[in-house]
Formats: C-alpha cells, sequence, structure tokens
C-alpha cells in the first residue's frame, strides 16, 4: 500500500504540509473558528452562572449525584485514547501508516484531556482549589487518600497529560526547525527557533532521538492502557449493581479507543478535504481506521452482552434488576440508542465499499461519538437512579446548564482544533518524509 | 549571527539517500573523526555507514523509572502508615495493592520526562542556537530534501581543497565553506540583568503569596463562609422563640447514657445495686475521681478535714455509722442529686465513674477502721482467688 497518493518529491510534502501555515486563512476558517468560538461561550456562560449561583443549578442530585459531569468526563478521557494509540501502540507494531495521521491524533489527545479534565474540577464547585487534588506538605500533615480510585484518577489523568504533551512536543522539534529554515517572516522565525530548541539535522542528534522516541512509545503503551482502566476503577471499585463488575477495564478501554477513532476521522475527514491533504491522508488511512472501528465496536458490542450474562450467571438479585431496569426500565430509550450507534451502524464497515465511502463513514462516526457518549450516560445514571433501596429511587433530568457546559466543551475542543491547523504542522513533516517513496537507502531494502 | 574569519568546516550536499550512506561510508574510511551527517529525517543504515555507539539514552531512563516507583512508595508508605495513620475502607496502613496505580503513573512520569530531559540537556546540549551551521543555505537544504556531509577543521586530517575534490568525487554538490561565529558572551553581574533577575523573583514570589494566602479570602472565593445557617447561640426569626439551638425532643437519651430512675427523690426505698466488680482497676478509677471530686471537701481520705472546715457547714466525715451502714445505691444517689449544699456531680460524672467512686469510699472507711484480724482475713482470701 502507498503511503502517499502520487509521486510527491519530499519538497512537495513539506510544501502542502506548511501550506496552512504559510497563507493567511479563508474566509470558510473564520467561518468555522466563530462557530466554535460561540459554542465555547456557551459554556463559558453557562459556567459562569454555574459559580455564581452555585452547581445546584445542575440536574444531578440525590440519588443521581454523578451525572453530567462524569459522563463528560468519561467521554472527553475516552476521546483522548486514540491519539496515544496511533502514535504509539501503532509506532510499536511498525505500522508505518501512522505518520500521516499520528500528529493530528496527538493534537486531539491533548486537547480532549484538557476537556475532560474540566470536568471533575467544576463539579467540586469550586475550580480554584483544584490545587488541593496533589499531595503537598502542609501543617495539618493532611494528605491525600492514596488507596482512593478518584485520587488514581488524579494521578491517571495528569500523568497522560503530561506524558502526552511530552511525546507530541519530541516530535515537533525537527518540524519546528524545517519551519524555522523555510519560513520568511521575522516573527515566526523567532518562534519557530525558539521551540526547535536549536535543532540541527543532524544524524548524531537523529540517533538518540529514535531510541527516546521508541522508549517513549514503549511508556505511552501501557500508559494508555492504564488511564482508562483507572478511570473505569471509578465505578468498579464501588458497591453499586452494574458498576461493580470486572469486565470494566476493558471494556472501557475498547470504548475509549472505540470512540476515539470516531472522533479522529470525524475530524480528518473535514481537515483533509479543506487543507488539501488528500494526498497525505488518503482513504487507505481512513479504511485502516474504520476496520479499528469495526473491532473495538464489537468488543464494545460483547461487554454489552456479557454483562447481562454475568448479572443472570451470578444469581445476584440487584445485579439482574440493574441490567433490566436498563433495558426496559425509564432509561430504556438511552440504552437503545447507545446499542444502535454502537453496535448496529459500525457493522457497515465489513463491506469495504463503505468504509472507503466517505458520506457513510461521516454518518457512522458520528452514530459512534453519539452511541459513546449514551454509554457512559447508561452506565451512570441508570445504575444510581435505582439503586438497592427502592425508597430512594428517583429520575434524572439535566438542566440547560448542564447541556450548556457540555456544548462548551465541544467548543473548546473544537477551537484548539482549528487554532492547532493553522499554527503547526498538523502532519509530521520529518516523519512522513522518510516513509516516502525513495526516502530510505535502497539496499536496505523496502521494510 | 556575525562570522569571524576561521574556517569552521566544509560542507557537501547529496541528492539521494544512497549517495550519502556511501559518502558516509567513504569519510568514515578516509580516517576523518570530526564530521557530521545532515539528513531532513533519520535515514536508515546510518548509524553503521557512521560507526556510532548505540544511544546509552535507556540507561537514563531505567534509573529514574527505577527511582520513580522507590520514591513514591516510600512516600505513600511515610504519609498513609506513618505521618497520619488512618484506616481506610478497613484496608491496612500499607496497603500494597491499592498503590499500585498511582506506583505504576509516578513510574512512567519521571521515566518520560527524564528521557526526554536528558536527551535535550545533556546528550544534545540544547537549547542552543549559536552553531554556525545555522543560517547557512546548507542547513535550509538539508531541512528540505537533501541530505549532506560536513566535514570540521578541527579534525588533524582536514584539508580544504583535498576535502574539496574528495567530496566532488562522491558526489558531492553546492559545496559551502563555513566560517565560525564570533564568541557572544554574556556578564551574568551586570546590573541591567541583575534587576531582571530580582523584578522576576519579586513578581513570582508577591504573586504567589497574594494569590495564595489573600486573593483566595476575598469575595467570592470565601462565599462558602457567607451561608444561610445559624450560628450556636444566635437568635432566629424562624422558630418562634426566638432560638437558633434547639432542645431535644422529649424522652431523648444521649448515646452511652442510662437515665437515673430516682433523680428528684430525697432517699430511694430500694436503692440501686452496685454493678460494678471490685477490681484493681474499678479502684483506681474510683479513686482518680474521688480525688478529683470528692476530696476537696471531704478530704483525701474521707475524714471531712479538707481546707473547707471551719467554714459553715463542715463538709461531714465519710467514715459516721450512718454512712457505714447506707447501701451503696444511697451513696450513689447522693453523688447524682447533691444532699444540702453538696451539688449534684451527675454532669460532671458518669455512672461508671460513679459507682466506681461509691467502691473507693467502701475501701477508705474499711482503711480507717480496719481490725487486726482484717489482714489475715484478706490475705487468705487473695490466696484463694489466686491473686
Amino acid at each position: 500500500m502507498p503511503l502517499i497518493e502520487g509521486r510527491l518529491t519530499l519538497a512537495q510534502i513539506e510544501e502542502i504540509i506548511a501550506k496552512p501555515l504559510d497563507t493567511k486563512p479563508n474566509k470558510k476558517y473564520f467561518i468555522a473558528l466563530s462557530i466554535t468560538l460561540s459554542l465555547l461561550l456557551i459554556g463559558a456562560t453557562a459556567l459562569l452562572i454555574s459559580f455564581y449561583y452555585g452547581v445546584g443549578l445542575w440536574g444531578n442530585n440525590q440519588p443521581v449525584g454523578w451525572a453530567f459531569p462524569i459522563v463528560n468526563f468519561v467521554f472527553w478521557v475516552g476521546i483522548g485514547h486514540a491519539g496515544t494509540l496511533i502514535s504509539a501502540i501503532l509506532f510499536l507494531l511498525r505500522q508505518k501508516w501512522r505518520t500521516a495521521i499520528a500528529r493530528f491524533a496527538e493534537a486531539m489527545t491533548i486537547f480532549a484531556v484538557i476537556c475532560a479534565a474540566i470536568f471533575p474540577i467544576i463539579h467540586t464547585g469550586r475550580f480554584w482549589l483544584a490545587g488541593y487534588l496533589m499531595p503537598y506538605p502542609n501543617q495539618h500533615n493532611l494528605w491525600v487518600n492514596f488507596t482512593s480510585p478518584l485520587l488514581w484518577d488524579v494521578f491517571a489523568v495528569s500523568t497522560y497529560f503530561t506524558v502526552s504533551l511530552v511525546f507530541w512536543y519530541v516530535g515537533l522539534i525537527p518540524d519546528f526547525a524545517v519551519l524555522r529554515d523555510r519560513t520568511s517572516s521575522k516573527i515566526k522565525k523567532v518562534f519557530y527557533t525558539v521551540f526547535s530548541l536549536g535543532w540541527r539535522n543532524s544524524h548524531r542528534n537523529w540517533q538518540h532521538y529514535e531510541k527516546a522516541y521508541t522508549l517513549l512509545a514503549g511508556f505511552a503503551t501501557p500508559l494508555v492502557l492504564s488511564v482508562h482502566t483507572i478511570v473505569s476503577f471509578d465505578f468498579a471499585v464501588s458497591i453499586m449493581p452494574g458498576w461493580h463488575t470486572t469486565i470494566f477495564p476493558p471494556y472501557f478501554v475498547a470504548g475509549a479507543i472505540f470512540s476515539g477513532f470516531a472522533m479522529v476521522v470525524t475530524v480528518l475527514i473535514f481537515v483533509r478535504k479543506i487543507f488539501d491533504m488528500e494526498q497525505l491522508i488518503t482513504l487507505d488511512h481512513l479504511d485502516k481506521m474504520n476496520r479499528i472501528i469495526l473491532a473495538t465496536g464489537m468488543m464494545v458490542g460483547y461487554a454489552y452482552g456479557m454483562e447481562f450474562f454475568m448479572a443472570w450467571y451470578s444469581g445476584v438479585q440487584f445485579e439482574q434488576f440493574v441490567f433490566i431496569n436498563r433495558a426496559f426500565g425509564p432509561y430504556a430509550w438511552a440504552y437503545w440508542i447507545m446499542v444502535t450507534c454502537n453496535v448496529v451502524f459500525p457493522q457497515l464497515f465489513w463491506f469495504r465499499k463503505f468504509r472507503r465511502s466517505i458520506p457513510v463513514m461521516l454518518v457512522v462516526v458520528i452514530f459512534v461519538n453519539v452511541g459513546m457518549w449514551f454509554e457512559r450516560f447508561v452506565i451512570t445514571v441508570t445504575s444510581l437512579h435505582r439503586d438497592y433501596l427502592p425508597s430512594s429511587w428517583g429520575y434524572y433530568t439535566p438542566t440547560l446548564y448542564d447541556f450548556g457546559i457540555l456544548i462548551g466543551s465541544f467548543g473548546l475542543f473544537f477551537t484548539l482544533v482549528l487554532l492547532f491547523v493553522k499554527t503547526l504542522p498538523s502532519v509530521s513533516i520529518s516523519e512522513i518524509k522518510a516513509v516516502a517513496d525513495g526516502a530510505q537507502p535502497t539496499h536496505h531494502g523496502s521494510h | 549571527m556575525e562570522r569571524t574569519d576561521k574556517i569552521y568546516g566544509l560542507a557537501a550536499l547529496f541528492d539521494s539517500p544512497d549517495k550519502i550512506i556511501h559518502a558516509t561510508e567513504s569519510v568514515v574510511k578516509e580516517g576523518y573523526k570530526s564530521f557530521d551527517v545532515h539528513t531532513p529525517y533519520p535515514v536508515h543504515g546510518m548509524d553503521n555507514a557512521m560507526k556510532l555507539k548505540p544511544s546509552t539514552l535507556g540507561y537514563i531512563t531505567l534509573v529514574f523509572g527505577l527511582s520513580g516507583a522507590a520514591f513514591i512508595l516510600l512516600f505513600m508508605y511515610w504519609t498513609m502508615s506513618v505521618n497520619y495513620p488512618m484506616i481506610i475502607g478497613g484496608k491496612p496502613y500499607f496497603a500494597l495493592p491499592a498503590f499500585i496505580p498511582v506506583t505504576f503513573e509516578v513510574t512512567v512520569l519521571l521515566a518520560t520526562l527524564s528521557t526526554v530531559i536528558g536527551m535535550i540537556a545533556f546528550y544534545f546540549k540544547f537549547p542552543v542556537n549559536a552553531y554556525p551551521l545555522n543560517e547557512t543555505n546548507y542547513m535550509k537544504a538539508v531541512s528540505n530534501d537533501k541530505y549532506g556531509v560536513f566535514i570540521k577543521s578541527d579534525d588533524p586530517k582536514f584539508d580544504e581543497s583535498k576535502i574539496r575534490v574528495f567530496l566532488t568525487s562522491l558526489g558531492g554538490t553546492n559545496l559551502e565553506l563555513v566560517y565560525d561565529l564570533k564568541k557572544v558572551t554574556y556578564d551574568p553581574f551586570s546590573p541591567r540583568f541583575i534587576s531582571v533577575l530580582v523584578g522576576v523573583i519579586i513578581v513570582v514570589s508577591g504573586g504567589t503569596y497574594v494569590s495564595l494566602n489573600k486573593a483566595m479570602y476575598l469575595p467570592p472565593f470565601n462565599w462558602m463562609e457567607y451561608q444561610f445557617r445559624g450560628n450556636p447561640q444566635s437568635s432566629s426569626d424562624f422558630f418562634s422563640d426566638g432560638r437558633v439551638n434547639r432542645m431535644p425532643v422529649k424522652g431523648s437519651v444521649a448515646r452511652g447514657f442510662i437515665p437515673y430512675e430516682f433523680t428528684g427523690v430525697t432517699l430511694p426505698e430500694n436503692p440501686l445495686p452496685n454493678p460494678l466488680p471490685v477490681d484493681e482497676k474499678v479502684l483506681q478509677l474510683g479513686k482518680r475521681k474521688y480525688l478529683t471530686f470528692c476530696s476537696p471537701c471531704h478530704g483525701d481520705y474521707g475524714d471531712g478535714d479538707s481546707r473547707m472546715r471551719g467554714q459553715f457547714p463542715n463538709p461531714p466525715s465519710l467514715h459516721t455509722e450512718k454512712l457505714k451502714t447506707w447501701a451503696d445505691g444511697l451513696i450513689y444517689h447522693v453523688i447524682v442529686n447533691g444532699q444540702n449544699v453538696m451539688p449534684s456531680y451527675a454532669h460532671q460524672t458518669t455512672a461508671e465513674e460513679r459507682w466506681a467512686m461509691v467502691h473507693y469510699v467502701r475501701a477508705l472507711q474499711l482503711a480507717k477502721n480496719a481490725s487486726e484480724g482484717d489482714i489475715d482475713r484478706f490475705n487468705k482470701e487473695f490466696s484463694a482467688n489466686g491473686k
């Protein structure tokens, strides 16, 4: 499979990638930016009002104390899993097709984790005290509880964010040097020079650089699996029926990759079109990602089925009730949206024609995004709203402020994506040059 | 960047990866030591062509990763088991399985950061932009689509004209002679630098102090202090009696307290029996409480010989015939209810303590009025009990 369509020279590849950075953005870009900024403004307003009057404006209350904030948190963290998977796991598996999409997916990881981190912090009601989440020496000898899954989450998400950021930046260093050497603008040159750290393209540096990249990939791989595992512990370590199961870690990780890939495909479809990168981000790339969506979608579907089986097999009355209540109770609508979007629609990807058709895949990946949001909603809300004690059953309805903040997080995410594609190379220049035709010595074969 | 007329080295460009590999192998074979190869991306096989030793970067990762794991495990052990031990969720103080997630995350974090910082700072000696090859046409070409070999002038075999012929014969083009940069030095003690440094220190430390110690206690961050709530002992518009404090519901019994059935009775007809056994622990407790609450008036040994003597009325002795024949429950009753000028001790003492005090009073009575035979009797009783 050719990784790049058409026989582009190295200089042409660089030209294509650097084009959005060298040229002034067109009208469409500003229209898109104004839409995303408006969404962000809606979210900011909803948040501001929430803080003025207190988080009681949100719908979560007894018995559903964990609602939109945790649903959105898990949703965004899940989106963030595709980036590291593509850049680390596929790197270790020597999947060269990853080069065209790795940088973009890594950026999306960072933005998604930023969106995710907002939610637990605002859920506390006093976001300016978020520093207390970290253990620090104080006169009360008061420390964080290292045996709590919520504290593990703090460590997992902050480590994941830091490592993703470092991984992303290390990949960007040689590209900053390329941009430094090609730009004619003085201001940009200062910016690129500072961030390139003085990179010299020397092979004496490349040798260590490649080593470091492999090491980072080796660490990011277990890290990406650990993060959603720990997120699933937030649920699985509790004793709520429907949460207290050992299937949660693999089920959450598969779901995270599923939703992350769906989001990457959603955004790439637009980016490759708008910035004329169809030769670099080819249909073959999208095809491969759709296959992974199909595979992880099947894993998620298996988990849905297995949860029902285990509820029956356990013989625990509460466990059985929760699952029947999920599928046929007051939240059955959410459950069936989830199953349709996550299990039924991806089945289209069995057919090569659909995997390579832009309109079909756009519809499917958007459904997957919706379905995966509903999965977290179903897990969180249906278990909480009817637990052991029928006297404390209730029905959760989100308020306008809940929706406002959710919309705002999408606004933040897409604003950051748009700013990223204009300011930084959205495809790794040095990596894609290395996999172009004729880029490697012939006597080393085509491996 | 200003340059001197000292030659830094000679560079040549090649236009294919095959040529650069061949050129590098030839440069090494000719015996040049101080040379470098510049490529827009890592070219496979270059490590061998340049005869580079394997990168030792992995050792940094290993050392820092392991120290990260050791540090955080010790830290969690110290905070959770030594500095402020607390049982949470029935787990032991050192709950190793629950510490694994954080240990893993911190290990990865330290290993990654140390690898990247180590590579940039110690292997590359970055960030530095004062490199003679920067800003040359050669660097612009190798960061785009050309491959370059550069031989530095400090190589013992450096001879410009010979190298020109040599590199051209290998297929090199655009030969470029690079001159060294003029050294720019900065004085760390210049008044300008020091004043900037002092300024930064003042802004950072002042900003931290103000934001953490002052701003956090200003509105709206302190709004939690102003809530609709009743402070103890304050007035209330809500309750009809105008008080915030509420009385407990009638008949409420505080946890651990049993209501005394003869409250208000002068002397009960059928006093309660003493529920406590006589042993050393009870007598010690009774002694402590007696010395605290009873001795100020009745005297350390119950003779009524305290400093209250001489003031009207004298505190009575506890060794009168009346008291010696009183049931335990009557003494207890007087402690609870008080008698004459003696106040109630119901609120200062618990029921258990009061019964212990009664035992101690009995012990005092016995000690004050012991006959010679009593010691033998006691010794016999104690040895019979095996004590």
